[in-house]
Protein backbone atom coordinates (compact mmCIF):
# COMPACT_ATOMS: atom_id res chain seq x y z
CA UNK A 1 0.00 0.00 0.00
CA UNK A 2 1.58 3.18 -1.04
CA UNK A 3 0.91 5.99 1.80
CA UNK A 4 1.27 8.82 0.36
CA UNK A 5 0.56 12.26 1.98
CA UNK A 6 -3.34 12.68 0.35
CA UNK A 7 -3.91 9.36 2.00
CA UNK A 8 -2.99 10.11 5.50
CA UNK A 9 -4.71 13.10 5.12
CA UNK A 10 -7.76 11.27 4.42
CA UNK A 11 -7.06 8.81 6.84
CA UNK A 12 -6.91 11.52 9.45
CA UNK A 13 -9.72 13.35 8.41
CA UNK A 14 -12.07 10.17 8.34
CA UNK A 15 -12.51 10.54 4.63
CA UNK A 16 -11.86 6.85 3.95
CA UNK A 17 -13.89 3.83 4.40
CA UNK A 18 -13.32 1.22 6.77
CA UNK A 19 -12.13 -1.57 4.59
CA UNK A 20 -9.49 1.11 3.76
CA UNK A 21 -8.73 2.69 6.95
CA UNK A 22 -7.87 -1.33 8.60
CA UNK A 23 -5.90 -1.61 5.61
CA UNK A 24 -4.27 2.29 6.40
CA UNK A 25 -4.05 0.84 9.92
CA UNK A 26 -1.81 -2.42 8.90
CA UNK A 27 0.01 -0.44 7.05
CA UNK A 28 1.02 1.77 9.19
CA UNK A 29 2.42 -0.50 11.53
CA UNK A 30 5.35 -1.27 9.11
CA UNK A 31 6.02 2.31 8.62
CA UNK A 32 6.88 3.80 11.54
CA UNK A 33 7.92 7.24 9.05
CA UNK A 34 3.93 7.33 7.78
CA UNK A 35 3.24 6.69 11.28
CA UNK A 36 5.01 10.06 12.42
CA UNK A 37 3.39 11.59 9.52
CA UNK A 38 -0.11 10.46 10.65
CA UNK A 39 0.99 11.46 14.51
CA UNK A 40 2.04 15.08 12.98
CA UNK A 41 -1.39 15.43 10.93
CA UNK A 42 -3.35 14.56 14.28
CA UNK A 43 -1.29 16.66 16.81
CA UNK A 44 -1.81 19.85 14.48
CA UNK A 45 -5.37 19.40 14.42
CA UNK A 46 -5.79 19.05 18.57
CA UNK A 47 -3.38 22.26 18.87
CA UNK A 48 -5.36 23.93 16.72
CA UNK A 49 -8.96 23.10 18.52
CA UNK A 50 -7.32 23.65 22.08
CA UNK A 51 -6.16 27.12 21.26
CA UNK A 52 -10.12 28.02 19.41
CA UNK A 53 -12.67 25.85 21.66
CA UNK A 54 -12.67 28.10 24.16
CA UNK A 55 -14.34 30.98 21.93
CA UNK A 56 -17.06 28.31 21.78
CA UNK A 57 -17.63 29.07 25.52
CA UNK A 58 -17.59 32.64 25.38
CA UNK A 59 -20.66 35.00 26.00
CA UNK A 60 -22.36 36.00 23.09
CA UNK A 61 -22.04 39.71 22.85
CA UNK A 62 -24.77 41.84 22.38
CA UNK A 63 -24.09 42.88 18.95
CA UNK A 64 -24.41 38.89 17.93
CA UNK A 65 -28.09 38.14 19.10
CA UNK A 66 -30.87 37.89 17.09
CA UNK A 67 -34.19 39.20 17.21
CA UNK A 68 -37.08 37.41 15.44
CA UNK A 69 -37.25 38.37 11.94
CA UNK A 70 -39.93 40.75 10.36
CA UNK A 71 -42.43 37.75 9.10
CA UNK A 72 -42.71 36.42 12.58
CA UNK A 73 -43.55 39.51 14.45
CA UNK A 74 -46.05 40.43 11.16
CA UNK A 75 -48.07 37.55 11.51
CA UNK A 76 -47.50 37.52 15.44
CA UNK A 77 -48.99 40.90 14.72
CA UNK A 78 -51.74 40.26 12.99
CA UNK A 79 -53.12 37.00 15.16
CA UNK A 80 -52.97 39.56 18.11
CA UNK A 81 -54.73 41.94 16.53
CA UNK A 82 -57.34 39.59 14.80
CA UNK A 83 -57.69 37.71 18.04
CA UNK A 84 -57.59 40.66 20.65
CA UNK A 85 -55.65 38.71 22.33
CA UNK A 86 -51.53 39.51 24.17
CA UNK A 87 -49.55 36.23 23.39
CA UNK A 88 -47.10 37.59 25.52
CA UNK A 89 -44.20 38.60 22.81
CA UNK A 90 -42.28 41.77 21.65
CA UNK A 91 -43.49 43.79 18.97
CA UNK A 92 -42.94 43.16 15.25
CA UNK A 93 -39.19 43.49 14.39
CA UNK A 94 -36.68 42.73 11.57
CA UNK A 95 -33.52 41.24 12.34
CA UNK A 96 -32.15 43.91 14.41
CA UNK A 97 -28.77 43.32 16.55
CA UNK A 98 -27.75 45.03 19.64
CA UNK A 99 -29.93 45.35 22.96
CA UNK A 100 -32.33 42.85 22.79
CA UNK A 101 -35.44 42.74 24.93
CA UNK A 102 -34.25 38.79 25.18
CA UNK A 103 -32.12 36.66 24.34
CA UNK A 104 -33.10 34.52 21.34
CA UNK A 105 -29.83 32.24 22.39
CA UNK A 106 -31.32 30.96 25.15
CA UNK A 107 -33.99 28.62 22.88
CA UNK A 108 -33.46 25.49 22.08
CA UNK A 109 -33.71 24.77 18.47
CA UNK A 110 -34.47 21.23 17.84
CA UNK A 111 -38.03 20.83 19.19
CA UNK A 112 -39.43 24.09 17.97
CA UNK A 113 -38.07 23.20 14.85
CA UNK A 114 -39.37 19.83 15.03
CA UNK A 115 -42.89 20.18 15.90
CA UNK A 116 -43.75 22.16 12.38
CA UNK A 117 -41.73 19.33 10.16
CA UNK A 118 -43.83 16.24 12.31
CA UNK A 119 -47.29 18.17 12.12
CA UNK A 120 -46.83 18.93 8.24
CA UNK A 121 -45.67 15.60 7.47
CA UNK A 122 -48.58 14.17 8.92
CA UNK A 123 -50.66 16.51 7.53
CA UNK A 124 -49.22 15.41 3.85
CA UNK A 125 -50.05 11.72 4.57
CA UNK A 126 -53.34 11.99 5.87
CA UNK A 127 -54.84 14.85 4.18
CA UNK A 128 -54.50 13.12 1.39
CA UNK A 129 -56.51 10.35 2.29
CA UNK A 130 -59.45 9.87 0.25
CA UNK A 131 -61.13 6.76 2.03
CA UNK A 132 -59.35 7.01 5.65
CA UNK A 133 -58.08 10.57 6.54
CA UNK A 134 -59.34 9.61 10.19
CA UNK A 135 -59.48 6.66 12.25
CA UNK A 136 -62.60 7.82 14.38
CA UNK A 137 -65.11 10.09 12.55
CA UNK A 138 -66.27 13.25 13.84
CA UNK A 139 -70.22 11.72 14.01
CA UNK A 140 -68.41 9.94 17.15
CA UNK A 141 -66.36 12.97 18.81
CA UNK A 142 -67.09 12.29 22.49
CA UNK A 143 -65.11 8.74 22.02
CA UNK A 144 -62.48 10.59 19.79
CA UNK A 145 -62.02 13.07 22.08
CA UNK A 146 -62.57 10.64 25.00
CA UNK A 147 -60.29 8.31 23.63
CA UNK A 148 -57.06 10.28 22.34
CA UNK A 149 -57.72 12.04 26.04
CA UNK A 150 -56.85 8.70 27.23
CA UNK A 151 -54.34 8.66 25.19
CA UNK A 152 -52.34 11.51 25.58
CA UNK A 153 -52.78 11.38 29.28
CA UNK A 154 -54.94 15.29 29.37
CA UNK A 155 -58.23 16.66 28.08
CA UNK A 156 -58.45 17.66 25.25
CA UNK A 157 -60.49 20.19 23.54
CA UNK A 158 -61.65 20.21 19.77
CA UNK A 159 -62.21 23.88 18.52
CA UNK A 160 -64.95 24.21 16.48
CA UNK A 161 -64.16 25.79 13.23
CA UNK A 162 -67.26 25.77 11.78
CA UNK A 163 -67.22 29.93 11.82
CA UNK A 164 -64.42 29.81 9.52
CA UNK A 165 -65.69 27.34 7.55
CA UNK A 166 -64.01 23.93 8.69
CA UNK A 167 -65.72 21.35 10.09
CA UNK A 168 -64.33 18.48 11.91
CA UNK A 169 -64.08 15.56 10.04
CA UNK A 170 -62.10 13.32 12.76
CA UNK A 171 -59.07 12.75 14.13
CA UNK A 172 -56.34 9.84 14.84
CA UNK A 173 -53.58 8.88 17.24
CA UNK A 174 -49.87 9.12 15.97
CA UNK A 175 -46.87 8.08 17.24
CA UNK A 176 -44.45 11.03 18.09
CA UNK A 177 -41.01 11.63 19.89
CA UNK A 178 -42.63 12.19 23.35
CA UNK A 179 -45.48 9.49 22.98
CA UNK A 180 -48.72 9.54 21.59
CA UNK A 181 -49.95 12.36 19.09
CA UNK A 182 -53.51 13.38 18.17
CA UNK A 183 -54.16 14.86 14.32
CA UNK A 184 -57.75 16.64 14.45
CA UNK A 185 -58.64 16.69 10.47
CA UNK A 186 -61.12 19.60 9.48
CA UNK A 187 -62.73 19.90 6.38
CA UNK A 188 -63.69 23.20 4.12
CA UNK A 189 -66.71 22.87 1.38
CA UNK A 190 -64.21 23.10 -1.24
CA UNK A 191 -62.01 20.31 0.27
CA UNK A 192 -59.57 21.81 1.69
CA UNK A 193 -58.40 20.02 4.50
CA UNK A 194 -56.46 21.36 7.99
CA UNK A 195 -54.96 19.59 10.52
CA UNK A 196 -54.33 20.01 13.93
CA UNK A 197 -51.57 18.15 15.76
CA UNK A 198 -51.37 17.89 19.41
CA UNK A 199 -48.26 16.71 20.97
CA UNK A 200 -46.56 16.77 24.18
CA UNK A 201 -43.98 19.15 24.70
CA UNK A 202 -40.21 18.39 24.65
CA UNK A 203 -38.51 19.26 27.99
CA UNK A 204 -35.94 20.84 26.48
CA UNK A 205 -38.60 23.46 25.02
CA UNK A 206 -39.61 26.77 26.29
CA UNK A 207 -43.28 28.15 25.81
CA UNK A 208 -43.19 29.39 22.43
CA UNK A 209 -45.63 32.02 20.89
CA UNK A 210 -47.65 31.79 17.39
CA UNK A 211 -45.08 31.24 15.00
CA UNK A 212 -45.28 30.13 11.65
CA UNK A 213 -43.19 27.46 9.35
CA UNK A 214 -43.75 26.64 5.43
CA UNK A 215 -42.89 23.22 5.42
CA UNK A 216 -43.11 22.70 1.33
CA UNK A 217 -46.75 23.51 0.27
CA UNK A 218 -47.80 23.33 3.78
CA UNK A 219 -48.21 25.90 5.49
CA UNK A 220 -48.11 25.80 9.35
CA UNK A 221 -48.70 27.83 12.54
CA UNK A 222 -47.27 26.72 15.62
CA UNK A 223 -47.18 27.30 19.24
CA UNK A 224 -45.95 25.89 22.54
CA UNK A 225 -48.48 26.35 25.83
CA UNK A 226 -47.97 24.71 28.95
CA UNK A 227 -46.63 21.10 28.27
CA UNK A 228 -48.25 20.77 24.34
CA UNK A 229 -46.78 21.96 21.57
CA UNK A 230 -49.88 22.52 18.96
CA UNK A 231 -49.21 22.67 15.37
CA UNK A 232 -52.25 24.04 12.65
CA UNK A 233 -51.33 22.39 9.04
CA UNK A 234 -52.66 23.56 5.80
CA UNK A 235 -52.53 23.99 2.18
CA UNK A 236 -54.15 27.22 2.22
CA UNK A 237 -52.55 31.01 2.54
CA UNK A 238 -50.58 32.12 5.73
CA UNK A 239 -53.27 35.11 5.89
CA UNK A 240 -56.42 32.70 6.65
CA UNK A 241 -54.51 29.70 8.22
CA UNK A 242 -53.73 32.56 10.50
CA UNK A 243 -56.90 33.22 11.31
CA UNK A 244 -58.02 29.90 11.80
CA UNK A 245 -54.87 29.98 13.41
CA UNK A 246 -56.08 32.75 16.03
CA UNK A 247 -59.47 30.89 17.07
CA UNK A 248 -57.86 27.90 17.64
CA UNK A 249 -55.84 29.22 19.94
CA UNK A 250 -58.61 31.33 21.80
CA UNK A 251 -60.48 28.25 21.67
CA UNK A 252 -58.20 26.28 23.45
CA UNK A 253 -57.03 29.24 25.76
CA UNK A 254 -60.36 30.98 26.75
CA UNK B 1 -36.77 21.05 7.93
CA UNK B 2 -37.18 24.31 10.16
CA UNK B 3 -37.80 27.47 9.29
CA UNK B 4 -36.58 29.30 11.89
CA UNK B 5 -33.89 31.78 13.58
CA UNK B 6 -32.98 29.29 16.78
CA UNK B 7 -31.24 26.94 13.67
CA UNK B 8 -29.04 29.96 12.59
CA UNK B 9 -28.51 30.53 16.56
CA UNK B 10 -27.17 27.44 17.01
CA UNK B 11 -24.17 27.62 14.80
CA UNK B 12 -23.53 31.17 16.19
CA UNK B 13 -20.34 29.94 18.75
CA UNK B 14 -18.95 27.90 15.75
CA UNK B 15 -19.00 30.51 13.64
CA UNK B 16 -17.41 32.79 16.22
CA UNK B 17 -14.40 29.86 16.61
CA UNK B 18 -13.92 29.79 13.14
CA UNK B 19 -13.70 33.43 12.61
CA UNK B 20 -10.92 34.11 15.85
CA UNK B 21 -9.34 31.40 13.95
CA UNK B 22 -9.37 33.08 10.40
CA UNK B 23 -9.22 36.56 11.17
CA UNK B 24 -6.91 36.36 14.59
CA UNK B 25 -8.44 39.37 16.20
CA UNK B 26 -11.54 39.12 18.92
CA UNK B 27 -12.92 42.08 17.02
CA UNK B 28 -12.18 41.44 13.49
CA UNK B 29 -13.24 38.17 13.99
CA UNK B 30 -16.57 39.17 15.54
CA UNK B 31 -17.35 41.96 12.82
CA UNK B 32 -17.08 39.05 10.52
CA UNK B 33 -19.38 36.67 12.27
CA UNK B 34 -22.02 39.81 12.50
CA UNK B 35 -22.10 40.73 8.65
CA UNK B 36 -22.15 36.60 8.26
CA UNK B 37 -25.36 36.42 10.42
CA UNK B 38 -26.70 39.78 8.53
CA UNK B 39 -26.35 38.67 5.08
CA UNK B 40 -27.92 34.81 6.29
CA UNK B 41 -30.94 37.03 7.96
CA UNK B 42 -31.59 38.67 4.51
CA UNK B 43 -31.13 35.42 2.53
CA UNK B 44 -32.63 32.54 4.63
CA UNK B 45 -35.68 32.55 2.33
CA UNK B 46 -33.17 31.04 -0.51
CA UNK B 47 -32.17 29.01 2.10
CA UNK B 48 -32.85 25.40 0.33
CA UNK B 49 -33.21 22.12 2.97
CA UNK B 50 -30.33 21.18 3.51
CA UNK B 51 -26.36 21.56 5.14
CA UNK B 52 -27.06 24.68 6.87
CA UNK B 53 -23.53 24.74 8.58
CA UNK B 54 -22.07 24.78 4.98
CA UNK B 55 -24.72 27.47 3.54
CA UNK B 56 -23.70 29.93 6.84
CA UNK B 57 -19.61 29.33 6.10
CA UNK B 58 -20.28 29.69 2.69
CA UNK B 59 -21.47 33.27 3.81
CA UNK B 60 -18.60 33.43 5.81
CA UNK B 61 -16.23 32.66 3.46
CA UNK B 62 -17.73 35.66 1.10
CA UNK B 63 -17.99 38.00 3.43
CA UNK B 64 -14.45 37.25 4.02
CA UNK B 65 -13.27 37.44 0.55
CA UNK B 66 -15.09 41.09 0.63
CA UNK B 67 -13.21 42.02 3.44
CA UNK B 68 -9.77 41.03 1.98
CA UNK B 69 -10.49 42.77 -0.77
CA UNK B 70 -11.46 46.28 0.60
CA UNK B 71 -8.28 45.80 2.61
CA UNK B 72 -5.87 45.06 0.17
CA UNK B 73 -6.99 48.61 -1.52
CA UNK B 74 -5.68 50.24 1.50
CA UNK B 75 -2.01 51.18 1.94
CA UNK B 76 -0.73 48.40 4.63
CA UNK B 77 -0.24 44.58 3.50
CA UNK B 78 -2.58 42.90 5.49
CA UNK B 79 0.30 40.90 6.80
CA UNK B 80 2.16 43.95 7.71
CA UNK B 81 2.47 43.44 11.67
CA UNK B 82 4.20 40.21 10.97
CA UNK B 83 6.63 40.77 8.23
CA UNK B 84 9.39 40.64 9.46
CA UNK B 85 9.00 40.12 13.23
CA UNK B 86 10.97 38.23 14.81
CA UNK B 87 10.23 35.17 17.17
CA UNK B 88 11.33 36.17 20.94
CA UNK B 89 11.72 32.93 22.85
CA UNK B 90 9.09 33.74 24.94
CA UNK B 91 6.88 33.32 22.47
CA UNK B 92 4.20 30.22 23.83
CA UNK B 93 3.36 27.81 21.37
CA UNK B 94 -0.55 29.20 21.08
CA UNK B 95 1.40 32.49 19.53
CA UNK B 96 2.97 30.38 17.45
CA UNK B 97 0.16 28.69 16.11
CA UNK B 98 -1.71 32.06 15.78
CA UNK B 99 1.28 33.84 13.98
CA UNK B 100 1.52 30.48 11.59
CA UNK B 101 -2.26 30.51 10.86
CA UNK B 102 -1.83 34.28 9.83
CA UNK B 103 1.16 33.18 7.71
CA UNK B 104 -1.12 31.03 5.78
CA UNK B 105 -2.88 32.16 2.38
CA UNK B 106 -6.66 32.97 2.97
CA UNK B 107 -7.46 30.25 1.17
CA UNK B 108 -5.33 27.46 2.57
CA UNK B 109 -6.53 29.17 5.90
CA UNK B 110 -9.76 28.54 5.38
CA UNK B 111 -9.63 25.04 4.41
CA UNK B 112 -7.19 23.84 7.31
CA UNK B 113 -9.62 25.60 9.88
CA UNK B 114 -12.81 24.53 9.09
CA UNK B 115 -11.64 20.70 8.66
CA UNK B 116 -9.69 21.17 12.09
CA UNK B 117 -12.24 23.27 14.20
CA UNK B 118 -15.50 22.23 12.36
CA UNK B 119 -14.71 18.93 11.50
CA UNK B 120 -16.05 19.15 8.39
CA UNK B 121 -16.05 16.58 5.54
CA UNK B 122 -14.23 17.44 2.16
CA UNK B 123 -16.90 17.25 0.74
CA UNK B 124 -18.87 20.04 3.36
CA UNK B 125 -15.68 22.11 2.83
CA UNK B 126 -16.51 21.95 -1.43
CA UNK B 127 -19.99 23.05 -0.52
CA UNK B 128 -19.10 25.77 1.70
CA UNK B 129 -16.17 27.51 -0.72
CA UNK B 130 -17.40 26.78 -4.14
CA UNK B 131 -14.33 24.67 -5.06
CA UNK B 132 -13.76 21.29 -6.30
CA UNK B 133 -12.55 18.23 -3.64
CA UNK B 134 -9.45 17.97 -4.89
CA UNK B 135 -8.68 21.69 -4.30
CA UNK B 136 -9.78 21.20 -1.10
CA UNK B 137 -7.77 18.02 -0.53
CA UNK B 138 -4.08 19.85 -2.19
CA UNK B 139 -4.90 23.36 0.04
CA UNK B 140 -5.28 21.44 3.01
CA UNK B 141 -2.08 19.35 2.54
CA UNK B 142 -0.57 22.84 1.68
CA UNK B 143 -1.84 24.84 4.16
CA UNK B 144 -0.99 22.13 7.12
CA UNK B 145 2.57 21.40 5.71
CA UNK B 146 3.36 24.88 5.70
CA UNK B 147 1.94 25.35 9.71
CA UNK B 148 3.75 22.60 10.37
CA UNK B 149 7.33 24.07 8.86
CA UNK B 150 6.67 27.26 11.13
CA UNK B 151 5.95 25.14 14.37
CA UNK B 152 8.95 23.10 13.74
CA UNK B 153 10.76 26.62 13.73
CA UNK B 154 11.78 26.33 9.60
CA UNK B 155 11.06 29.32 7.73
CA UNK B 156 11.53 31.75 10.30
CA UNK B 157 14.84 30.40 12.14
CA UNK B 158 17.93 30.31 10.07
CA UNK B 159 18.21 26.77 8.43
CA UNK B 160 21.53 25.65 10.24
CA UNK B 161 22.68 22.78 8.56
CA UNK B 162 25.97 20.71 9.59
CA UNK B 163 28.61 21.00 6.63
CA UNK B 164 30.37 17.81 6.23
Amino acid sequence: MNLDDDLLQAFVDGAVGPAERAAVEAALQADPEAARRVLRLVEQKRLIKERFDPVMQEPIPERLRLRRPAWIGYARAAAVLAAGIAIGLAAPSPWRFGAPATPVATAPAPVAAGLPTRAARAHVVYAAEVRHPVEVEAAQQDHLVAWLSKRLGTALKVPVLSPEGFELLGGRLLPGPEGPVAQFMYQEGTGKRLTLYVSARSKQEGPTAFRFAQEGPVSVFYWIDGNWGYALSGDIDKAALSRVSTSVYRQLNP
Amino acid sequence: MPVDSDAIVAYIPNLRRYARALAGERHAADDLVQDTLERAMRKFHLWRPGDLRAWLFSIMHNVFINQLRSKRNQPTDELGEYAGAGTPDWVTDAHDLERGLAGLPPEQREVVLMVSLEDMSYEEVSRALGIPIGTVMSRLSRGREKLRRHMDGEGTRPNLKAVP
